[in-house]
């Protein structure tokens, strides 16, 4: 039975195997007691999720909705009343064109509104637990009370970056990144916030953002053109007073686009500017590659030409998004930060998944494991000890099996623009607040003004483990529940889409 | 024959027989921008546990792999174009080069595993369940009750097969 060579159909052999001799009726009741989560409802950003986790928000969409309103209504217009009389008088590929740049123009919105900008996910407890250990060691300060930030110096392409601690996401944040305090999250490659698309501009959003301004751009000044050229061809025939009357439609867009173009058409130059030299908004505000600063100050990130460098921005490989939206949440006990100990995306490995469950059963249930000391590897004996308070191992399984996770999704949940829904957007009256409104048309960059350290600590739950502690002489037998869940979700291969 | 099921018992028997006992976290390596690296540094945690010749032939490969994703050259480009010429639309049917290149790491690591880190005690978990922040390195104690584990040690001894 057992051969060498394939491993792969023994263990689902054995998965079958051990799944027949798992009582089946025992998790059952656990499934009925915790429904499943998904990961984008324990989100601890401030974003907004649509349609089951395929689309994500900032948490303040009013300013979107005007966009959205503006664009449908300036292009409808041009379509009903200005685009008849052109497509006669002119060509009929005015429509068409109007039409492409339309559709264009919405579907980069869309795409920059609704994925996921570059999110980092916040780190897991026992991550947390060990830069912060890491990082007393570093300082010799005790821990109780609220150590200065932390910085970590890193030489990229001989310029000194200084890598800054977010005390949000825990986590030392990666080159170009920032946090956004309005979404709450660490941005890869963060560029700004922009209300008007409703979402934060990073690494996986940009050039679907730089598209949507750059066809905006296009659009407004073909409508604006158009338009005007519409109404000196009726003026020619009917006088000027009898156009406005016939088109005052016409008149509206006009306004709309004379007023957007300045501030869109400028925002376009401003990020081709940016795309070229390889800086974000934020880099650029801030002045860090300026030479203004020092003589040998420059952008170690750029690629040297401008060619290069854009398409670097536009067609350089787009990375998935890593926040996993549509995963199942496997642990239900609320954790400060959420628990990233999540399903693989790609492909579950058994291992993997079921060394998480295992982490998520130790962690929740903060039982003591005390192990004798056999090491494998006949190294001095090193035990793990956890906060417990539970006896035994069998009940256990209660609130770990709940939370019973599908496998692997068979793509990563972001990659693809999904644009249709089963239920359309939920469009939701949120408090946005007016100051949004007030703005004519300039274009509102939002920093992000450094984080506010939040309390310092460890986490409640997450401290104590992974360390070492006293030998106990206690062995504990293994808990079938955590086998019985491995063996479910090894039967169980892909999740619902 | 026998040394087959030792191994492949291993990856099981790790479970319900060993238990958790620490964590080593390979950060981060930005010394070359924002790619994705991993720091080779040995982690004196695991001096005892594994040789390290073949620690550091994981985590540089790893990042071989991870260049290999995010790599700019002419066959990434000409995805992007198409993919923007297709309005993105081409990714519901195909997946990107960069997650065909995780797959392949998550394959790669789950093969590491069972080949080479649990007959040692040990589990990588994939970074991209950490929001490629860190290569986390899981340690497991055994609690050595069943005879299996007998027979795991005695083949934990044996590397790459």
């Amino acid at each position: 039975m057992l051969q060498l060579g394939v491993a792969e159909p023994m263990r689902e052999c054995e998965y079958s195997q051990i799944s027949t001799r798992s009582s089946t009726p025992m998790e059952t009741p656990y499934k009925k007691r915790t429904p499943k989560k998904r990961k984008w409802q324990a989100f601890p950003g401030r974003n907004k999720f649509y349609c089951n986790g395929r689309i994500m928000m900032a948490r303040q969409t009013g300013v979107f909705y005007l966009t959205l309103v503006l664009i449908l209504i300036t292009s409808g217009l041009f379509f009903t009343f200005d685009c008849p009389f052109l497509s006669v008088q002119l060509t009929p590929a005015i429509p068409v064109i109007g039409g492409v740049l339309f559709v264009f123009v919405l579907g980069t919105l869309f795409r920059t509104s609704f994925s996921d900008p570059g999110v980092l996910p916040r780190a897991t407890p026992d991550e947390a637990a060990d830069l912060e250990r890491q990082i007393d060691v570093a300082n010799g300060s005790s821990s109780g009370y609220r150590p200065p930030p932390r910085t970590k110096e890193v030489v990229i392409n001989g310029q000194t970056v200084k890598l800054k601690y977010c005390f949000t996401c825990k986590i030392f944040r990666p080159p170009r990144a920032s946090h956004c305090s309005l979404c709450d999250n660490c941005v890869e490659r963060f560029d700004h916030h922009c209300p008007w698309v409703g979402n934060c501009v990073g690494k996986r959003n940009y050039r679907f953002f730089y598209m949507f301004i750059l066809s905006l751009s296009f659009l407004t000044i073909f409508i604006f053109a158009f338009v005007i050229t519409h109404v000196i061809l009726r003026s020619h025939r009917q006088g000027f007073l009898n156009t406005l009357k016939d088109t005052p439609a016409s008149v509206l867009e006009v306004v709309v686009c004379f007023f957007s173009v300045w501030s869109i058409v400028g925002l376009s130059g401003f990020h081709t500017y940016l795309i070229s030299s390889n800086q974000t908004t934020n880099e650029d505000i801030k002045g860090s590659w300026s030479s203004k600063r020092g003589k040998d100050n420059y952008n170690p990130y750029s690629h040297g030409n401008i060619f290069t460098n854009c398409c670097a921005a536009l067609c350089g490989p787009l990375p998935p998004s890593l926040i996993d939206r549509r995963g199942f949440v496997q642990s239900d006990t609320p954790q400060p930060t959420p628990p990233t100990n999540g399903i693989t995306m790609y492909g579950s490995t058994q291992s993997q998944s079921h060394m998480c469950v295992q982490d998520q059963c130790i962690q929740s249930t903060k039982f003591v494991l005390q192990a004798a000391a056999t090491p494998l590897m006949q190294s001095e004996p090193v035990i793990l000890t956890d906060e417990a308070s539970l006896p035994g191992r069998t009940s256990l399984g209660g609130p770990c099996s709940g939370a019973l996770p599908l496998g692997g999704q068979p793509t990563p949940p972001t990659s693809t623009p999904n644009l249709s829904c089963d239920n359309g957007m939920l469009p939701t009256r949120n408090d946005h607040s007016e100051a949004h409104h007030h703005m004519d048309g300039v274009h509102h960059h939002f920093l992000t003004p450094e984080e506010a350290p939040s309390p310092p600590g460890m986490l409640p739950c997450g401290s104590p483990l992974g360390h070492s502690h006293t030998i106990q002489g206690f062995y504990n037998p293994a808990s079938q529940d955590s086998l019985h869940e491995d063996s479910v979700r090894g039967l169980v291969k892909l999740s619902s889409v | 024959e026998i040394s087959a099921p030792w191994t492949f018992h291993n990856l099981q028997e790790l479970r319900h027989s060993a238990s958790l006992a620490n964590k080593v976290f390979l950060q981060r390596d930005y010394s070359d921008g924002t790619t994705c690296r991993f720091q080779t540094k040995f982690p004196s945690e695991l001096e005892s546990r594994i040789e390290r010749p073949l620690f550091e032939d994981t985590v540089k490969r790893l990042n071989i792999y991870y260049a290999e994703a995010e790599k700019m050259g002419g066959q990434s480009y000409l995805e992007g174009c198409l993919a923007c010429a297709t309005a993105y639309l081409i990714f519901l049917c195909m997946e990107t080069r960069y997650e065909k290149v995780l797959k392949k790491i998550g394959r790669y690591i789950q093969e590491q595993n069972e080949k080479i880190y649990a007959p040692r005690g040990l589990l990588i978990t994939d970074p991209i369940e950490r929001g490629m922040r860190v290569i986390e390195i899981s340690i497991y104690e055994d609690r050595g009750s069943s005879g299996s584990c007998s027979g795991s040690s005695s083949t934990s001894g044996s590397s790459a097969r």
